[in-house]
């Protein structure tokens, strides 16, 4: 256990490194002269160069690397070029945003899933099965975005039922900040609760049909408890990895999501800055996506372990 | 990097390779097999009305995408000469949205490409040498670690957004589930009989590989690209409704969403055609995809 658990944070650690390398060439690859950028093209080659020494732009590559590390681990990721804020505090404003809005949005999209997928194995080959394939189907076609469009349309706009658009601060007033979250909520987790929905119905009617299951029907076990004890706990499994491997896709219907439902968080962040080309924020958020997405899965890795002695068994013999 | 494929279908393998049919009879039997259910028929012909619309754009196009006429803004669908209405420059909304989908098109199978070109090699060698699967792993979760919208963030920063840059950011982000697909069924299909045998004949690695394990593990390949399709169809519309994506005045359907939210109390139905052509093009490979599937694996038909 403990061997595979300090396995993944290696791995986890040397995942992070290697995204900052490429972070870090990427940068570096991007077209212009950034000290021409900042200062604007009526720079002296004087003022250039004091910026380019201030940016340490005059190094040798290895050493602006390792600065480059440095004040990662510093927490120190520079000033946007277009507020003049720094960077760290522009994302411990935006970042809580949408880390509400994907946790809400995992929620809704696991409860919503498993739901129907247990509805789907429980009426095999009847209309609420069918319902369900077709509803999997059809989160998996749509595109989430237009589908905001229209729920604003539709929910928000004609029935008036939720706000079009806003954001209430979760913590500081829970009841309003959730129910402005619910709509950009249900409409981000959409294509997740499909794929959910999908793999729970899978791995329910697998584990319904094993041997053990059978027995455990024959000792005189209600199916609900076994569908609790064995099947949903089997289901749970997956559901871990594969709300790990949505994550990225979760990451990137964010901003999109945010930029529909006008949400302060970091997709508005990112845009913002890609539109202004505010370097030193398109690095950081970048950095910063990539850090959380690694830490996420690497808990995500450490959960499943538990959940599922057998994978650090077979993890740790080989 | 020199890849070890070899596509090349010699009859000789037959006798090692029972899994591997002759290509053109197990065409013919698959196709039969997709079209004997219901899914498999809608499925397929929606791929075709897809293609189709895709192909002949121009033929199906009554104006150009990019053709304005400002006498005509905002005309309702049904109105005649402009079946699907006109959008505030008095584009004919037909126009736009077949051109539309031949963009979703190109987009989705060049995506495909990279990531069968890029995955499939790449997860034969992770899934045939031990030492390599580490090394590859490590790659496959650094990529994974860039969300495609992130990738696409860059690479817009790094030349400007475009299509092709949507494509590339598109395929990278689908390589490592391509790796992890391939590399599955290379550790599988190593330690077949059929493989083994090859292996006491000595043949090369390179023909194991080629000749052997990657005409096994074709099937797996294309039905991830069946899933991949759909999925670079929507990031692709969603790119481009960012403004990351394809540019205007080139056609996208993600561009006509975003214009059209800009008047969507007004004119509705310029948000209901193209979200209703990405849903189409995303419906018909999905349901082929499931029904392929099926056709390949037919124990994944209790699953899924």
């Amino acid at each position: 256990m403990t061997r595979f658990v300090l396995t993944k944070i290696l791995h986890a650690i040397i995942t992070f490194v290697l995204s900052g390398i490429v972070i870090f060439f990427g940068v570096r690859l991007l077209p212009g002269d950034p000290a021409l950028a900042m200062a604007g093209e009526e720079a002296t080659p004087e003022r250039l160069d004091a910026i380019r020494a201030d940016l340490g732009l005059d190094q040798p590559l290895l050493v602006q690397f390792l600065k480059f590390l440095g004040s990662i681990v510093a927490g120190d990721l520079g000033d946007s070029t277009r507020t003049g804020l720094p960077v760290t505090s522009m994302i411990a404003t935006t970042l809580p945003v949408t880390l509400w809005l994907a946790l809400y949005a995992i929620v809704v999209a696991v409860v919503v899933g498993i739901a129907l997928g247990m509805l789907a194995e429980r009426y095999r080959g009847k209309w609420p099965e069918i319902g369900s394939n077709f509803i999997a189907l059809l989160g998996l076609s749509v595109p989430n975005f237009w589908l905001g469009l229209l729920a604003i349309l539709a929910l928000a706009v004609s029935l008036g039922w939720f706000p079009a658009s806003g954001y209430v601060d979760v913590l500081s007033d829970p009841i309003r900040g959730i129910y402005y979250l619910t709509l950009p909520a249900v409409i981000l987790g959409t294509s997740l609760a499909a794929v959910i929905t999908r793999q729970t119905r899978a791995s329910m009617i697998e584990t319904m049909g094993t041997d053990y299951v059978r027995m455990a029907r024959a000792k005189g076990l209600s199916r609900p408890r076994v569908l609790f004890r064995y099947g949903l706990r089997n289901s749970l499994i997956v559901l871990v990895t594969i709300v790990g491997l949505q994550l990225g896709g979760l990451i990137s219907g964010a901003v999109v999501t945010e930029r529909i439902f006008a949400l302060p968080g970091i997709g508005k962040l990112t845009l913002d800055a890609v539109f202004s080309r505010d370097y030193p924020v398109i690095q950081a958020v970048v950095l910063v996506i990539t850090a959380s997405y690694i830490l996420i899965n690497l808990a995500v890795d450490i959960l499943y372990s538990v959940i599922n002695p057998q994978i650090r068994v077979s993890e740790d013999a080989s | 990097m020199s890849t070890p494929i070899v596509t090349n279908t010699d009859k000789s393998t037959q006798g090692l390779a029972p899994e591997f049919h002759a290509s053109s009879n197990r065409a013919l039997w698959l196709l039969r097999s997709i079209l004997s259910t219901p899914m498999g028929i809608i499925g397929s012909v929606m791929v075709v009305i897809v293609l189709i619309i895709g192909i002949f754009a121009p033929l199906i196009a009554p104006y150009g995408f990019a053709q304005t006429n400002f006498e005509v803004p905002f005309q309702v669908p049904g109105t005649i000469g402009y079946v699907f209405g006109t959008d505030d420059l008095g584009r004919d909304i037909l126009s736009r949205l077949a051109f539309g989908v031949r963009a979703s098109l190109q987009v989705g199978l060049l995506a495909v490409a990279l990531a069968v070109v890029v995955g499939t090699p790449l997860g034969l060698l992770a899934g045939y040498f031990r030492g390599l699967d580490s090394v590859i792993s490590r790659l496959t979760d650094v990529t994974l670690a860039f969300p495609f919208l992130i990738i696409a963030v860059g690479l817009a920063a790094i030349s400007g957004p475009s299509l092709s840059n949507a494509a590339i950011a598109l395929g990278i982000s689908q390589v490592p589930t391509m790796i992890r697909v391939v590399r599955g069924e290379t550790m599988r299909l190593k330690s077949a009989d059929f493989v083994k045998a090859a292996i006491a004949t000595d043949a090369s690695k390179a023909r194991i590989l080629g000749m052997h394990i990657l005409p096994n593990a074709a099937s797996a390949v294309i039905v991830q690209a069946t899933v991949i399709l759909p999925t670079a169809v929507i990031g692709e519309s969603m790119l481009s409704f960012l403004g990351l994506g394809i540019q205007p005045p080139s056609p996208s359907l993600g561009i006509m969403l975003s214009d059209a939210q800009q008047y969507i109390f007004r004119a509705p139905s310029t948000a209901l055609f193209p979200g209703l052509a990405i849903l189409f093009i995303c419906l018909a490979f999905n349901l082929f995809g499931d029904a392929l599937r099926d056709a390949l694996d037919p124990n994944s038909k209790k699953g899924h």
